[in-house]
């Protein structure tokens, strides 16, 4: 029986192949070190910053608008129910475009933002009208 | 420690009593102390149009020509965002006109007066009592709602097109293409659709939830009543039970609630 040989064959092509493999592959995490984009700040138009609180409270908002918007639409389209009462007893009509986006008019910078940098497509757009007095 | 069969009926019976004492005791404190936070609450608007069945009845003598009827359709479309293509294969309708034949076919009598032949029929959505399309739809994107209206869930609308073969009336239309470069005039107020989706006409109902009559009523001038159809007092079941009516299609049984006067 021949002895136990563990020479590697080729190693300097093997060695160069391995580097090569480790650089490629974590190329991307090296080459965008540090360059992360900031967390985009919200920005508030005059009159939402006006009205100080939106239908709930902010945390809640930023948490779970996006199930707030799903209850919403659904009440809305399949139960006939359109106004909304928040725990505080004030109520709203239940409308993307006629009340979220009558206080937060500019969409770029306020759902935009966000969504981008959470790589999140909503396609509410693609049928609801993007802001109400765009060309008032 | 010496297990016995009474010590065990024991412990069972004392075990069986704190189980069933349970239920009662959080009531008792649920009701009791009432700590819990107010929770948000979804309500109807109270000036919202409420029926049990909406209905319209047509006057279909007091438009003699399609010109009569183009203010109706164009206060529909315009709000309702209803585009409008050349290609009449891509076409959308909420509300349109036809001739007696198409309306009514299997009622075209030889011999039939001038006018009524000749004259142009408005036809939209019936809102049938038993509506196939909401039968054929396989994503309960189309349903039958609390107020009797054949409504679009466009968020479910999956674009199958079952709905559109199953209506006998063709009162349903396909986005083809995106509709929104073919809109004259968007209304902000209300959405657009999206391509891939079904839509046809909603009886208004978000019109009626603001306690406003349908567009095309209200622009109708009074040759288009609309009410419900189960409330004795209501303006639609007098004009019912003073004219004779005939519905489209009738004998097959989907039970439109769109009458014609002819």
């Amino acid at each position: 029986m021949p002895t136990n040989n563990k020479k590697i064959y080729d190693k300097g092509m093997v060695v160069i192949g391995l580097a090569l493999f480790v650089v490629l592959v974590t190329f991307p995490f090296w080459y965008n070190l540090g360059k992360a984009a900031p967390a985009p700040e919200v920005v508030l138009t005059e009159r939402a910053k006006a009205a100080k609180e939106c239908v709930r409270e902010t945390a809640y908002m930023k948490a779970e608008h996006m199930q707030l918007l799903d209850v919403w639409r659904d009440t809305v389209v399949r139960d006939a129910k359109r106004t909304y009462v928040n725990p505080e007893g004030k109520a709203y009509m239940m409308s993307l475009s006629n009340t979220c986006l009558d206080c937060h008019e500019n969409k770029a910078d306020f759902c935009d933002k966000c969504h981008d940098y959470a790589s999140v497509r909503p396609y509410c757009w693609d049928c609801h009208i993007d802001n109400p007095k765009e060309t008032e | 420690m010496k297990s016995s069969r009474r010590r065990f009926l024991k412990l069972a019976g004392i075990a069986a009593l704190g189980i069933g004492s349970r239920p009662v005791l959080d009531a008792a404190f649920a009701a009791g102390g009432g700590g819990a936070a107010p929770e948000a609450k979804v309500r109807r608007q109270p000036e919202a149009l409420t029926a049990k069945q909406w209905a319209m009845v047509i006057d279909t003598r007091r438009f003699e020509s399609a010109a009569d009827m183009e203010p109706l359709i164009e206060a529909c479309h315009a709000i309702h965002n209803v585009p409008h293509f050349e290609n009449k294969r891509h076409e959308i309708k909420w509300i349109w006109e036809t001739e007696y034949q198409h309306a009514f076919p299997g009622k075209e009598n030889d011999y039939l007066p001038y006018e009524v032949k000749e004259r142009q029929y408005l036809v939209l959505c019936n809102h049938c009592e038993n509506p196939p399309c909401v039968r054929a739809c396989p994503t309960k994107a189309t349903f039958k709602n609390e107020n009797g209206i054949v409504i679009m869930d466009f968020h479910r609308c999956i674009g199958c097109r079952f709905c559109m073969a199953a209506c006998p009336f063709g009162a349903r239309s396909f986005n083809f293409r995106d509709p929104r470069p073919f809109i004259a005039e968007t209304n902000k107020k209300f959405p657009t659709r999206a391509k891939g989706v079904v839509e046809k006409c909603n009886f208004c109902a978000e019109r009626l939830a603001e306690g406003k009559m349908p567009a095309c009523v209200e622009a109708s001038d009074g040759a288009l009543v609309f009410g419900d159809l189960y409330d004795p007092q209501s303006e639609v079941r007098q004009v019912l039970t003073e004219n004779y009516t005939i519905r489209r299609k009738q004998e097959l049984g989907t039970s439109p609630a769109v009458y014609y006067i002819v």
